[in-house]
């Protein structure tokens, strides 16, 4: 049975934004102790992003997947190729990276609706 | 195209570009057929038009929402990190901390459902459940600064939030509006000018019946006038061509028969 209430955000990201969303409140270990965030360090590989991201977005229980966008750019392949309306995945800027909307794969589907001018 | 005649039907078939007509018999009563169905293909056609002019716009209107809110989600951020920064400069590192205290979430999302011309759109709304886990972190260094920090996240929260909402719409309607838009296509391209063909079919095979029809019964018309002509003739004329005298001919006896 699925609840409408009682889902979560997620978080993929470096240590500085993991802390700070989990200090907002969002941490969470489910029955299995599995957690919803995942920090990224140098030492971090693209495969082992990249299966966070698909175990992120294939639990039922979370509705919302953020992640650093310099992150993202690691794993934009698959990015680019997701369509699930759920869970919607946010690109936000991490500490040493603004946010650039050119790369966000969400705005690219929607290339030639708007342009750069929008976002000044 | 090939002509085929088979079973006294012709028909007519053209390669691939559906330049083709329904398989019908040519009756009046299939003509008011499809009569009925091409006024029912038009009303579909501009249901569903007036369908995809609605979800367009919404999906216009999100679309500036979100191109808005990732805006502001970027300066909301950048005061978040800013917060964090000080926080650490306060308290020292306290991420090992934080990510090893995880345990349950304050914060959690309800799903609620809206409708925009048809199709249901979810929407995120935050609530609160439960204790803050990290209600005594760094009460000795800091505290201040995390709170703060606490507090600029929890409202980036709040942003994301609606901001995921907003995507998810985006993401469904994008999706829809795609769909709709092909069923228009379809119906305005092939659907309703296949039955305006066949209704040509009809309109020229009913004609033509007409038209045989009306020629059949002239040839008998004529056929019946020539033959009462000859026997018209034959009454009048005796056997060697001359006219007909009645004193000369011998009636048959009435009375004495």
């Amino acid at each position: 049975m699925t609840m409408k209430g009682g889902k979560l955000l997620a978080v993929i990201g470096e240590e500085d934004t993991c802390t700070g969303f989990l200090l907002g409140g969002i941490g969470e270990l489910n029955s299995k102790r599995q957690p919803n965030f995942f920090v990224v360090d140098k030492e971090t590989t693209v495969s082992e992003v990249e299966e966070t991201f698909k175990t992120f977005t294939s639990r039922p229980d979370i509705a919302v997947v953020l992640i650093n966008q310099n992150v993202a750019d690691m794993i934009r392949h698959l990015l680019d190729r997701y369509e699930q309306p759920i869970p919607s995945v946010l690109e936000i800027p991490s500490k040493d990276h603004p946010y650039d909307p050119t790369k966000d794969s969400i705005l690219r589907r929607a290339k030639g609706m708007f342009n750069a001018e929008d976002f000044r | 195209g090939s002509m085929r005649e088979r079973c006294g039907l012709r028909v007519l078939n053209l390669k691939m570009s559906g330049k083709d007509r329904l398989n019908v018999f040519p009756s009046r009563m299939a003509l008011a057929q499809m009569k009925i169905r091409l006024k029912g293909a038009q009303k579909g056609h501009s249901l569903l038009k007036k369908k995809s002019d609605a979800l367009t716009l919404r999906f216009r209107q999100i679309l500036r929402k979100i191109i808005e809110t990732k805006t502001l989600m970027g300066e909301v951020m950048k005061e978040a990190q800013f917060s964090l920064a000080e926080a650490n400069f306060s308290a020292g590192d306290f991420s090992s901390t934080v990510i090893q205290n995880v345990d349950k979430a304050q914060v959690k999302l309800h799903t609620k459902k809206d409708n925009v011309a048809g199709v249901t759109l979810p929407v995120f709304q935050t609530y609160n459940d439960g204790a803050d886990t990290y209600g005594l972190a760094g009460l000795s260094r800091g505290g201040q600064q995390i709170s703060k920090c606490k507090e600029v996240f929890g409202k980036a929260v709040l942003l994301l939030v609606d901001l995921a909402s907003f995507q998810t719409s985006f993401v469904t309607l994008d999706e829809v509006i795609k769909i709709t838009n092909r069923r228009v296509n379809a119906i305005e391209h092939v659907i309703i000018p296949r039955i305006q063909r066949t209704m040509k079919y009809i309109t020229t095979e009913l004609d033509e019946r007409e038209r045989e029809e009306f020629y059949r019964l002239k040839k008998i018309q004529e056929k019946k006038k020539k033959l009462r002509k000859q026997e018209e003739m034959k009454k009048n004329v005796t056997e060697d061509n001359k006219p007909r005298n009645i004193f000369e001919e011998q009636d048959e006896d009435i009375l004495f028969k």
